[in-house]
């Protein structure tokens, strides 16, 4: 369902499925940074792209940070930032920065779990059961009132399915939130290798600025 | 210290593209002239450890950025400095106002004296300590050296 106010469902779009809806969509030329519990399943649905910036290790929350710097450097490209709630909650002044920086080229999804995942499933501060019954912070909401042109909700897997391409296409900032459930047992992503090898072979498929 | 004008025409002539700031009352004052230039891009972020990320951001896709925060803001940066300048060893440079090093009698016992220099050692930044508006020309030398070794480093200014 799209733009429905924030309320963390009990149940949501299983992680994988929505990220397989995120591989179909991509175009070739899109860069995809997918952090923390995404790219742990980011880099189990296939072959890695050469514009995958898989941001492990990271400083956890600076996904939208990195991404901005990428949107700021390569404006011919739409860069596609993978965070999870508990990492937005740490970096929320990231959003006002994208949007004073007019990034049209930059898409936020935000995969709600309610929870930090990696380290055992405690809830975060966002999260209804951490907030004595108060609802859950309502991270679409607050895009809006940080000003990004294209703000948009999906709890059902369908519909994140049917829409993806079509909102992915908007005109940015854009900003995704996707109700998805914790995977049980979920632990850290694992690097895909040595960091600065990886920074140099994406900038190499960049190609030249 | 500098001007905005001074301090801008230094980094068109070092070829830098972005700059990454939260002000302070020193480093804040050479915005608008930043802005002014048409070969420089000031990008204002909220908190300065966002600053590293986006310059992390901007140096993967090819453009040259520099940091630009308040010595208190590198206190705040750890993780995210860590993480772009130790684990992605990107060469990110960096300006950082060195609060009450040239007047002690506004924060009397003002920390950032202690604690300053130690940070940047510990997370292993080349600094030059810039306390004179003659050594303007340092800055672009020791940005240069830093470059061409592919390391970071920083020009510390005294405020």
């Amino acid at each position: 369902m799209m733009a429905t106010a924030g309320k963390v469902p009990a149940t949501g779009i299983s992680l994988v499925r929505a990220l397989e809806v995120l591989r179909r969509a991509r175009r070739d030329d899109e860069i995809v940074i997918p952090t923390m519990g995404s790219a742990r399943e980011w880099m189990k649905l296939g072959e890695p792209h050469p514009l995958d910036f898989v941001l492990v290790p990271s400083a956890m929350g600076h996904g939208t940070s990195i991404g901005l710097g990428l949107a700021l450097a390569r404006p011919e490209r739409r860069v596609i930032v993978c965070s999870g709630d508990g990492s937005l909650l740490m970096n929320l002044g990231s959003l006002a920065s994208i949007v004073a920086a007019a990034v049209e080229n930059l898409v936020v999804i935000v995969f709600e779990n309610g929870v930090y995942e990696v380290t055992g499933q405690q809830p975060t501060a966002g999260a209804s059961l951490a907030r004595g019954g108060r609802r859950s912070v309502d991270f679409a909401a607050i895009a809006r009132a940080c000003g990004f042109d294209s703000v948009y909700r999906f709890s059902d897997e369908a519909e994140w399915s049917a829409n993806a391409r079509r909102v992915l296409d908007a005109r940015g900032p854009t900003f995704i939130v996707l109700d998805v459930e914790p995977v049980a047992g979920g632990t850290a992503p694992h690097s895909p290798g040595p960091a600065p090898a990886r920074a140099r072979a994406f900038s190499e498929a960049l190609g030249p600025r | 210290m500098f001007s905005g004008e001074q301090l801008s025409s230094l980094l068109e002539e070092l070829e830098v593209t972005h700059i990454i700031t939260v002000p302070d009352s020193t480093i804040g004052r050479w915005e608008s002239a930043i802005e002014q230039s048409p070969r420089l891009r000031l990008v204002r972020v909220c908190r300065e450890g966002e600053a590293w990320q986006v310059a992390a951001g901007l140096h993967i896709g090819g453009a040259t950025p520099v940091v630009m925060i308040q010595c208190t803001g590198l206190f705040e940066s750890g993780d995210a400095l860590r993480n772009a300048l130790h684990d992605w060893k990107l060469p990110i440079f960096s300006i950082i106002g060195y609060r009450s090093y040239l007047d002690q009698a506004k924060l009397p016992g003002d920390t950032c004296l202690v604690f300053t220099e130690p940070v940047l050692d510990a997370w292993r930044i080349d600094y030059k300590l810039i306390t004179a508006p003659a050594q303007l020309d340092d800055i672009g030398s020791h940005f240069t050296a830093c470059r061409a070794a592919g390391r970071a480093g920083a020009a510390l200014i005294a405020e």
